[in-house]
């Protein structure tokens, strides 16, 4: 067991890959000899040389396409989109081409790749550099959608990712990389399509997602104190979405409340609530409640950004609200 | 194998396949949409005959003649036009995404650009991996404006990928004479000095100087010397797409093109280098006799099952987006 940071977890599990695998190599702004802008990939170039950790220019269609080119003649890339907000100049590749190419030609292609992005708020950067993005990527069939929320998630989630035949979009949250926690030593390799319940409870089910999963477990904490049991899952994986945990542990406790980053419109939680109404209707206490970042974009000031994210205090006077 | 001759024949096989896909528009047999590279079978048949058979090709939604000439059979495409089930991609990609991966075939992109940055991809894979394949990359006039064919040539360039750009200029983007939105007169050989690349223009109307110049170009990309930047002068003889008559094009141009037409004139070529006339129609007789084939091959071929629809979103074979 070592103490690693969320940053330094990133540059591990890449690492961790690289040594194993040597069709796996790092591309992207900043990436290779700066170490990333997030410091999140140093030690690579020096560890396995340019050849297979490239610094690019500012070109996010030519990096997500020469990944998709690679990915396609035999080489498995992790690509680096440095915010997820810059995927906008390059979603014709991302949701285009790498998403539908396998299916419009009948399995002939794949993309066996990885893009990593920071996604989400946290450092006052305004909203071209803060929004979170997973329910644009989740709305695409095709991609695989997944948002490690702890140290030892960003390596095993990673390896999965790598692994995986199919491409996956890798949404490290920005507001997490200076976290810490304890990660297992050695190899790390965990299953995409998976969730984990992070705090078992017995009065309701808090749904979490990359930066809100600390959030959803503060205000767990603060219900505790009033006497109020919350589950708290942790989704981590959007597509493939593991409605069976998500499923059982709100008719376990019959009440749901999701924690997005998103924008309210068409977020993740919208899915899970609709699945949820499908699915275990009849194990409903209540409606379902979902708690989201406001339809705006993310403003800068600390004030404001703050005042637009879920906080604990909101997840927990939802929970409050639909336990009357 | 007689170079010559081999150009000529894909040439008329192409030539005739186009033509018939057209004519099944005209029937109603051909859904959706179809671009047609009639006037163009020069680049793709000059390329293809230069090209290794795991040199890869990316192509754009005017696809058909580039999957053709990598020696994919008639059948597949034709029925692919028609959507039934024995199409190349099963019905699933239509006339603008034609794939064939085991003829390195590595797809006909139908958003303009797009596929220049992921040749650049494939073409650093054949270099990290050592492999000696070069990526091939066809588009259009049109594209020459858009973000990603400058980021492409970039980002080819400094990593000297063994890519070969292929602009086909056939003066038309969609309905706008290229000249009329563009701030130079060769759209892409005059930005090739921005890429610290040659300007290279052939004449994409004459198979025999295509053949040369690409096989220069694949060369000196197998040899470690990077991308290059080719511009193929042609015409487009008939409109963008299925629904242009292209009646927008003065008439005087159209018939001096005609005039300069690839396959009339590298028959006229090979005429008077002395190949027999007897020859030659056994060529064109065999072509036509290709297309009569498969156009009854693909006509009677069923539909796709609709289980095709939930089938290849991922590697697993499904579409299953939970468990």
């Amino acid at each position: 067991m070592a103490e690693l940071t969320y940053r330094e977890a990133v540059a591990r599990g890449i690492a961790q890959e690289m040594r194993r695998d040597d069709r796996v190599v790092l591309l992207g702004e900043d990436v290779a000899a700066a170490g990333g802008v997030f410091k999140a990939t140093p030690g690579l170039l020096e560890e396995f040389g340019p050849r297979r950790v490239r610094d690019t220019p500012i070109s996010e269609q030519a990096i997500a396409g020469a990944a998709a080119g690679a990915a396609m003649t035999g080489l498995r890339p992790i690509a680096e989109i440095m915010f997820s907000d810059f995927f906008a100049v390059c979603w014709d590749i991302v949701a285009n081409q790498i998403a539908k190419s396998r299916y419009m030609t009948a399995g002939q292609v794949g993309f066996p790749l990885v893009i990593r992005t920071a996604n989400g708020a946290g450092l006052r950067f305004g909203a071209q550099h803060s929004q979170a993005v997973e329910n644009w990527a989740m709305a695409v069939p095709g991609l695989k959608v997944v948002a490690p929320a702890t140290p030892a998630d960003v390596i095993g989630l990673l390896a999965a990712a790598v692994r995986d035949p199919d491409p996956v979009l890798f949404f490290e949250q920005k507001a997490l990389y200076p976290i810490r926690d304890e990660v297992p030593d050695g190899e790390l390799v965990d299953r995409l399509g998976t969730a984990v319940v992070r705090r078992p409870g017995t009065d309701c089910t808090l749904l979490a997602l990359g930066a809100m999963v600390p959030r959803a477990l503060a205000a767990a904490d603060a219900l505790a104190a009033e006497g109020v049991s919350a589950t708290v899952v942790d989704v981590r994986s959007l597509v493939p979405l593991d409605a069976r945990t998500i499923c059982a542990e709100v008719a376990r406790t019959g009440v749901a409340v999701t924690v997005e980053e998103n924008p309210r419109l068409c977020g993740w939680g919208a899915e899970v609530v609709s699945l949820l109404v499908e699915e275990v209707w009849d194990e409903l206490d209540a409606p379902p409640v979902r708690v989201t970042t406001p339809h705006v974009p993310v403003p800068s000031a600390a004030d404001l950004e703050d005042a637009a994210l879920p906080s604990a205090e909101r997840v927990a006077a939802a929970v409050r609200g639909v336990l009357g | 194998m007689d170079t010559r001759i081999e150009l000529y024949r894909i040439q008329v096989e192409l030539r005739q396949f186009e033509k018939r896909a057209y004519d099944l528009f005209l029937r109603n047999l051909v859904k959706g949409t179809s671009h047609l590279s009639l006037g163009q079978e020069a680049i793709a048949a000059g390329f293809a005959l230069a090209m290794r058979p795991d040199d890869w090709t990316f192509a754009t939604y005017r696809g058909h003649a580039h999957t053709l000439a990598r020696g994919v059979p008639m059948t597949p495409v034709l029925a692919e036009l028609l959507g039934r089930g024995t199409g190349l991609l099963g019905g699933k990609g239509g006339s603008m995404h034609l794939t064939s991966a085991g003829h390195a075939m590595m797809g006909s992109y139908a958003i303009v650009g797009a596929h220049l940055p992921i040749a650049v991809g494939a073409a650093w894979s054949a270099q990290y991996r050592e492999t000696g394949q070069v990526a091939v990359c066809f588009f259009g006039d049109g594209a020459t404006n858009i973000g990603a064919f400058h980021e492409a040539l970039n980002l080819a360039a400094v990593w000297a990928a063994p890519v070969v750009f292929v602009c086909e200029n056939n003066q038309y983007m969609e309905y706008t004479p290229i000249g009329t939105v563009t701030a130079v007169p060769q759209p892409a050989a005059d930005r090739a000095a921005s890429y610290g690349l040659d300007a290279v223009t052939v004449d994409g109307n004459d198979a025999d100087a295509v053949h040369e110049t690409a096989s220069a170009a694949l060369a000196r990309a197998r040899d470690g010397g990077g991308p290059s930047l080719v511009e193929a002068l042609t015409y487009r003889q008939g409109g963008h797409s299925r629904a242009d008559p292209g009646t927008y094009r003065p008439e005087d141009e159209v018939a001096r093109w005609l005039a300069r037409d690839p396959v009339v004139r590298y028959r006229k070529r090979l005429a008077d280098g002395g190949v027999a006339e007897e020859r030659l129609r056994e060529i064109d007789d065999a072509a036509l006799a290709a297309v009569d084939r498969a156009e009854k091959e693909a006509v009677a071929a069923a539909p796709p099952s609709p289980d095709a629809v939930l089938a290849d979103l991922w590697a697993d074979g499904g579409a299953a987006w939970r468990n």
